[in-house]
């Protein structure tokens, strides 16, 4: 199981590896309507209400406290 | 379970970039980010209507390191279901307290509009930079509502790779929640008694606690183009009924509410629900931002399953139409999940639940509709504009609608869909 978790990984690096841009490449990636999360708001709300609504959580970070939603 | 990503580092491998892009904050270190925000939520038929003002303030202290704080105000009115399904009968029931009672006409789904709550909940994130190509977030959490309390910690470590490419992400979170519902903690599938009668209760108070790790990539693929997949698992230990919905006992031929034999006087044909103590999440997460001329395409795809037999898929997709100075941003999303294998439409006198004793013979049952099959459909359109260079006001509203699953069900008995409205309006400023 480990050593196929370490080839997953090193796959996974050695893939990303070809990846990637250079440094003077990168003014669309740091505009803020390139951030993965394009709203922190919007994100935060929607977590919150579809936490309450369905019985799906997680995948997208840990943390940030729990409700007694109804 | 909210996110704990905030602006600024949200890619954590475009972070660098940001701060070139802004070289005089990093310099000085004093730019303060703050966000405001107000969601305005409605339900449809009188359900869950929520106020909930958030602000978040974030600020660089020099070399990497920085400090986001988050404040939100939730106040919550409304009815909500509280698990018994609607009838040909109309149905009586006791509140939580159990002072009062409320009666549902026949064919209507039973809601208890005792409901009202405010939340408040803060959250506090520390980013220290470790050295050049890795960080370490310290994170504390906690929020108190009426009936509820819960606090937690997490802490998450990123490093780059590959020119800054490439970011790995591990972290883990702890929560420690205390519930101590309305009228004391009801006893697993004992009886709901008419008012002011002892009620079945036991204790003030349960505890669950919640635990969470992530790994996660981002990668950069291209000048155009980001990508993350992100894998979660969570371990949720103690207290999981909701404490306020009930089960409707029926008899197995005539499909009405009925009392076992040995009922004692008072009790009604609802008994209290009672899920597992124990809770294993995961989910698989992919999400990308890809640039076209002047728009960005944010899409995202979320795979979930848990031992309670709940497999879910969330596809989230967003459209930033560019205009001159202002942006459009549609949004579609759709949820599919399956039943909990211990969601129950109902107990069946005889076969669940013996109809002398009233000993309830399932290890555990819930028609919670949030544990049902369902599909959420989303739609939502949001308008944003800069005001300045460092401040800008944005607004959007969201049609939600929930469609629970009824197969199976009995005409008559089956659970409406949700329609819900979102409305939101956002400020931001940097200074």
């Amino acid at each position: 199981m480990r050593s196929v978790l370490l080839l997953t990984i090193v796959t996974l690096l050695a893939g990303c590896s070809s990846m990637g841009v250079e440094p003077w490449e990168r003014d669309l990636l740091a505009k803020d309507s390139m951030q993965l999360v394009p709203d922190y708001f919007d994100n935060f709300y929607d977590e919150h209400i579809y936490f309450s609504k369905e019985a799906s959580s997680g995948g997208q970070g840990v943390g940030g406290g729990g409700c007694g939603c109804n | 379970m909210q996110l704990r990503n905030i602006k600024g580092r949200v890619s954590l491998a475009t972070c660098s970039l940001l701060q070139v892009a802004t070289p005089l904050a990093q310099a000085e270190g004093s730019d303060w980010d703050i966000d405001t925000a107000f969601l305005y939520y409605s339900e449809s038929d009188n359900r869950v209507q929520a106020a909930e003002p958030a602000i978040y303030a974030g600020r660089n202290l020099g070399e990497d390191n920085r400090i986001d704080l988050r404040l939100v105000v939730d106040v919550l009115t409304g009815a909500t279901p509280n698990g018994a399904h609607a009838s040909t009968v109309p149905q009586t029931f006791t509140t939580p307290s159990g002072s009062g009672s409320y009666t549902t006409p026949a064919g209507e789904t039973p809601l208890d509009d005792s409901f009202h709550d405010t939340r408040v909940a803060g959250a506090a994130d520390w980013t220290i930079s470790l050295d050049r190509l890795s960080k370490l977030i310290l994170g504390i959490n906690a929020s108190t509502e009426y009936d509820y309390m819960s606090a937690g910690i997490s802490a998450k470590y990123t490093r780059d790779f590959n020119n800054r490419n490439t970011t790995l992400t591990a972290g883990i979170a702890y929560n420690n929640d205390t519930i101590s519902p309305v009228g004391g903690v009801p006893i697993e599938f004992a009886p709901m008694v008419q008012q002011n009668l002892p009620l079945n209760r036991d204790g003030a108070s349960e505890t669950k606690t919640i635990s969470d790790f992530i790994i996660g990539v981002t990668q950069i693929v291209n000048r155009k183009t980001i990508i993350q997949l992100n894998y979660t698992f969570g371990l949720t230990d103690g207290y999981q009924n909701d404490p306020y919905k009930i089960v409707t006992v029926v008899d197995p031929v005539t499909g009405l509410p009925t009392l076992p034999a040995m009922a004692a006087t008072g009790d009604l044909p609802y008994v209290y629900e009672k899920r597992p103590d124990s809770r294993q999440r995961n989910a698989l997460f992919f999400n990308s931002a890809h640039h076209l001329t002047e728009d960005v395409i944010h899409f995202s795809y979320r795979y979930f399953w848990d031992d309670w037999g709940i497999n879910s898929h969330t596809l989230d997709l967003r459209y930033r139409y560019q205009l001159a100075s202002s942006y459009l941003m549609p949004h579609v999303r759709y949820y599919s999940q399956d039943a909990a294998d211990f969601y129950t439409h109902n107990l069946k006198l005889g076969t669940d639940i013996d109809a002398a004793t009233g000993t309830v013979s399932k290890q555990y049952a819930s028609n919670d509709y949030r544990l049902a099959k369902s599909v959420t459909t989303t739609l939502g359109l949001k308008y944003g504009i800069p005001l300045s260079n460092n401040s800008e006001i944005s607004m959007r509203g969201e049609l939600i609608q929930q469609a629970i699953s009824n197969d199976g069900v009995p005409a008559g008995e089956e659970t409406p869909d949700l329609d819900a409205l979102v409305l939101q309006l956002n400020y931001s400023l940097t200074w």
